[in-house]
């Protein structure tokens, strides 16, 4: 429980920061870009739109073997998908969680379900209301990586937001 | 029937058209030594029952040597799969458990189901549907193939089972994120809640009596076997080997515990006591899970899973069937991939 505390606090912190940071040029490119790098967006894609949020914010957040916490690189990419959709108020959103095949697949579907909502809790300490936000587990029914093998693992334990109504 | 008895028996067979058309199989079971019939009977039937009568008769026959209920005459629901590995369609299916009477459930529309378990009856099977993305238990009748949501939860509900009188299904119940575990009744529709954790707890599984639940929680640090009363009382830990324990499910007979470990990269099937000692492993690979008991708890079913490569060939997945003692392991002849086998009670004549 102290782990969950302690990233609320970063969390609002966060939000104090978000207020006074200037509205054009939403954060760096990709996911989970270390702080102080120089941000940059993809002009060819249109504001406001799902390539958007997935070119210019990173739409998922990744997690360690049998972990839900976000580590500092996930919380990184969720600040900047919370400064998208305060940007974008329309948007709604679908939080997916998954896991790599090596669990059991009745265990994987309530880890993914805890991972989807350890964004989801993120993302509301963030200022998002919960009413724009639904959950869905996938267990290790969806692996986005093919291959029985670490680097695939590692991207399939995964949540993915998924915007549903674009936003503008 | 060898090594279960050092006796040697005779079965005797004859099938003859009877003038109303229907089929007379009529067998008997003689103890050579004693020079004595241990049983002797007629079946009637339509000549499509062939097999059935068959299984009833091989049901019989292992019934009259070891002094237990056979197997032969059950089925098998479970998940076929097929299409690439990251949009696997799954479809639920039933067949009798040697493979044959196959027969799809649900039709290939792209939506996931997953852990059918059937109901005492076999009336009813109860599993986890994606409709409309929406996962939930369910129930499917198999007489007529209608589906029905299982209550209004706000959350994910999954890992259903029957309750032995089959008046109950027992599932997980993700509530904001947390999964625990709930009854509800099917007459009532009143839901009860069993577990109250901020751990996961989930793939519960009753007793034969009713009385216990045993079922899957990461409470103390990792995944465990843990049982409790089923009211949700005197909650204990029963696995204590090394690694992570799963998919703990309750034998017919009530004495052993089937479970899925995984240590060190490997998955296995076992068996341990209810009280956790005794730990056997029957079968090991690279992903082998989700055993099911034979209505006699003599033999078990899984699923096995390949390894993949990156260019998603490989990964796929087969039924086995291993003897309690670790002999007799069975490939069970799909026509599809299938994952998540549940074993049906002796069918009802």
């Amino acid at each position: 429980m102290r782990l969950k505390f302690l990233s609320l606090i970063a969390a609002l912190a966060l939000v104090s920061a978000c207020e006074s940071a200037p509205e054009d040029g939403a954060g760096s490119a990709g996911g989970g870009a270390a702080a102080g790098s120089i941000g940059q967006r993809d002009l060819s894609v249109e504001e406001g739109t799902k390539e958007d949020f997935v070119v210019n914010v990173g739409d998922r957040v990744h997690f360690e073997l049998d972990k839900f916490n976000l580590n500092s690189a996930a919380q990184a990419t969720l600040d900047k998908q919370a400064a998208w959709l305060h940007k974008f108020p329309t948007a709604n959103i679908s939080i997916e969680g998954h896991c790599d095949e090596r669990g059991t697949r009745e265990y994987n579907l309530a880890l993914g379900e805890r991972r989807a909502n350890s964004v989801k809790d993120y993302l509301v300490a963030l200022g998002i209301s919960a009413s724009r936000i639904t959950t869905i587990s996938y267990g290790k029914e969806r692996p986005v990586a093919l291959g029985s093998n670490e680097d695939a693992w590692a991207q399939n334990r995964r949540a993915v937001t998924k915007i549903n109504a674009p936003g503008g | 029937m060898k090594g279960l008895t050092k006796k040697t028996a005779l079965v005797q067979g004859r099938t003859s058209m009877v003038s109303d058309g229907r089929l007379k199989i009529e067998f008997r079971l003689w103890d050579v030594y004693a020079e004595q019939q241990m049983v002797g009977l007629a079946y009637f039937t339509i000549s499509e029952n062939w097999r059935r009568v068959g299984h009833i008769i091989a049901d019989s026959i292992y019934k009259r040597i070891t002094g237990e209920e056979g197997y032969f005459d059950t089925r098998i629901v479970y998940v076929a799969e097929s299409g690439p590995l990251n949009r696997r369609e799954k479809r639920l299916a039933i067949m009798d458990q040697d493979g044959e009477n196959h027969r799809f459930l649900t039709p290939a529309d792209g939506k996931l189901v997953l852990t059918p378990r059937f109901s005492p009856t076999m009336q009813e099977i109860t599993y986890l549907y994606y409709y409309g993305n929406v996962p939930r238990v369910y129930l499917f009748n198999i007489d007529n193939g209608d589906f029905e949501m299982l209550g209004e939860f706000e959350g994910m509900t999954f890992a259903p089972r029957f309750s032995p009188d089959g008046r109950k299904v027992i599932m997980s119940w993700a509530k904001n994120g947390n999964s625990e575990i709930f009854t509800m009744d099917l007459g009532t529709r009143k839901v009860k809640q069993l577990t109250r954790h901020s751990a996961i707890d989930t793939s519960p599984s009753y007793s034969p009596d009713g009385d216990q639940i045993t079922f899957n929680s990461d409470r103390g640090g990792s995944q465990q076997i843990y049982v409790m009363n089923a009211n949700g009382g005197n909650v204990r830990r029963i696995s204590h080997g090394k690694g992570r324990y799963a998919t703990p499910v309750w034998s017919p007979r009530g004495d052993l515990i089937a479970f899925t470990k995984m240590l060190k990269g490997t998955f296995y099937i076992g068996v341990m006591r209810i009280d956790g000692s005794g730990e056997r492993l029957l079968d090991k690979d690279f992903l082998v899970e989700g055993p099911t008991w034979a209505p006699n708890g003599r033999v078990l079913m899984y699923f096995r899973q390949q390894r993949s490569d990156s260019s998603g060939g490989g990964g796929g997945a087969n039924l086995y069937s291993i003897d309690l003692t670790g002999h007799n392991k069975r490939k069970v002849i799909t026509p599809l991939d299938a994952s998540d086998p549940a074993w049906s009670p002796l069918i009802p004549n």
